[in-house]
């Protein structure tokens, strides 16, 4: 059978590793690929960068890191941050990156997902969804979670898939940061309304969160980011808790 | 020298990395006099399958490849693999290169599509020397499947039903998932087809 994935993922910003997408108080980590061989051999079954650089200059260096991850790395790898056009993940793409995530530009131009879904394959399109919890159900937010677009996000992950995405990573703005776990309503929500595999992201501050999502719902995946860099806990002591708890982990 | 066979289906750094780091001298080309000089050809790809005969057939290399996999060993990687068969139903029916008996098919399975991750291999007795990556984890992304014979099949993986993983024909060889992108496990597979196909 499949293995629930545990991914790991790296905020890239002008060709560094940084905490946190704030943008305030932002600390520079270290190497992208460095850090991301060192997560492959650590056990992470996937890589994301998600490329935080506000500058075109910065955003031409995220295309020597993904060339030199792809030969580098030997576990597939997405990438994400500002891609805005199919020339975008076409240049990811052919720097060697197995999936690209989009997120605002598909929010402002579905049509974007479509067209890339149908050149190059739904299997390396991520769509990337922000959501935020309000009195009518989940939005679709924007910015880095701070911008409310008003869309219906579980209409929004429909829509992503009919479209052509192959994923969706699906980041919960209100458990993002907080540590207490997985968002499980809206996982759930999310994963009942589509038929490809969703990755759950944001929340994570114990290893047990990841056996906690894949036991309470039907999501393919979790991701995580400071607390593997802050070395609060390792990926194996992820596996080693979804293990415990009758979660399939591929061993490594 | 290993020649990738490049014709215009995804890239190739992943691919050309693995044999590498495994000590080979490894040329991505579509040069038919270097085709017919290489040890090995390598089939790798990603994209559809009808996209990718098109690809194959405007370089001229669809004899050529069909040719050389009597001599060389020959390997096909993900839809590399599936073009191995007789016929593809991706994007519409077309041709494949004809070199193993079957079809590629959509997936017929409960769950959801593409199937993406990492699955485990059961291997059949085909192929003593893989028996060692019974229940290893491989990583898959795929919505289309070869349906083959079973004295073809060297490995599948469950996934609501026996996707076919590993694929042999004398010394064709196809793999459906990406052994480039499985850690150490899928460097071990390499080297033990290089192993196989040894003359």
């Amino acid at each position: 059978m499949i293995a629930k994935r545990i991914i790991s993922c790296l905020d890239v910003k002008d060709g560094e590793v940084v905490k946190g997408t704030n943008f305030v108080g932002l600390r520079a980590l270290g190497d992208p690929v460095e850090m991301a061989k060192g997560y492959s051999k650590a056990g992470a079954d996937e890589i994301v960068f998600l490329d935080i650089s506000a500058t075109h200059e910065a955003r031409d260096t995220i295309i020597d890191i993904v060339k030199d991850t792809a030969r580098q790395v030997h576990v597939p790898f997405t990438v994400g941050g500002g891609v805005r056009s199919i020339a975008d993940v076409n240049r990811l793409l052919q720097a060697g990156a197995d999936k690209v995530g989009i997120n605002s530009a598909a929010v402002t131009n579905p049509e974007l997902i479509t067209a890339a879904a149908e050149r190059f394959g739904s299997q390396c399109i991520v769509v990337a969804i922000d959501a935020k919890k309000f009195a009518d159900g989940w939005h679709v937010m924007t910015h880095g979670g701070r911008k409310d677009t008003g869309i219906d996000a579980l209409q929004w992950a429909i829509e992503a898939e009919t479209r052509g995405a192959g994923e969706i990573l699906l980041t919960s703005v209100d458990t993002d940061g907080v540590k207490s776990g997985f968002d499980l309503a809206l996982t759930t929500a999310v994963v009942q309304r589509v038929k490809i595999p969703v990755i759950a992201s944001g929340g994570v501050g114990h290893p047990d969160h990841f056996a906690e999502v894949f036991k309470a719902t039907d999501v393919s995946a979790g991701l995580a980011a400071s607390i593997f860099h802050e070395q609060t806990f390792s990926i194996q002591a992820v596996k080693q808790s979804c293990r415990e708890q009758g979660v399939l982990v591929r061993e490594a | 020298m290993i020649a990738i066979v490049d014709y215009g289906m995804g890239n190739v750094a992943s691919v050309r990395a693995a044999f590498e780091k495994l000590g080979y001298q490894v040329v991505v080309t579509d040069d038919h006099q270097l085709l017919r000089e290489a040890s090995h050809l390598i089939l790798p790809g990603v994209g559809s399958f009808q996209a990718a005969m098109a690809e194959i057939e405007e370089r001229n290399l669809k004899q050529l490849l069909i040719q050389l996999a009597k001599s060389k060993p020959f390997l096909g990687i993900c839809l590399g693999m599936q073009l191995l068969f007789e016929e593809g139903t991706e994007g519409g029916h077309s041709s494949g290169l004809g070199l193993i008996p079957g079809k590629v098919t959509r997936i017929q399975t409960p769950y959801i599509l593409p199937h993406i991750g990492w699955n485990q291999l059961t291997v059949t007795d085909l192929v003593p020397s893989f028996q060692d990556f019974n229940e290893a984890f491989v990583y898959f992304v795929h919505t289309f499947a070869a349906e083959t014979a079973a004295n073809y099949i060297v490995a599948t993986a469950d996934y609501g039903t026996d996707v076919t993983a590993i694929v042999r024909n004398k010394n064709i060889y196809g793999i459906q998932f990406h052994p480039e992108k499985s850690a150490d496990i899928g460097s071990r597979i390499i080297k033990t087809f290089l192993n196989e196909v040894q003359v």
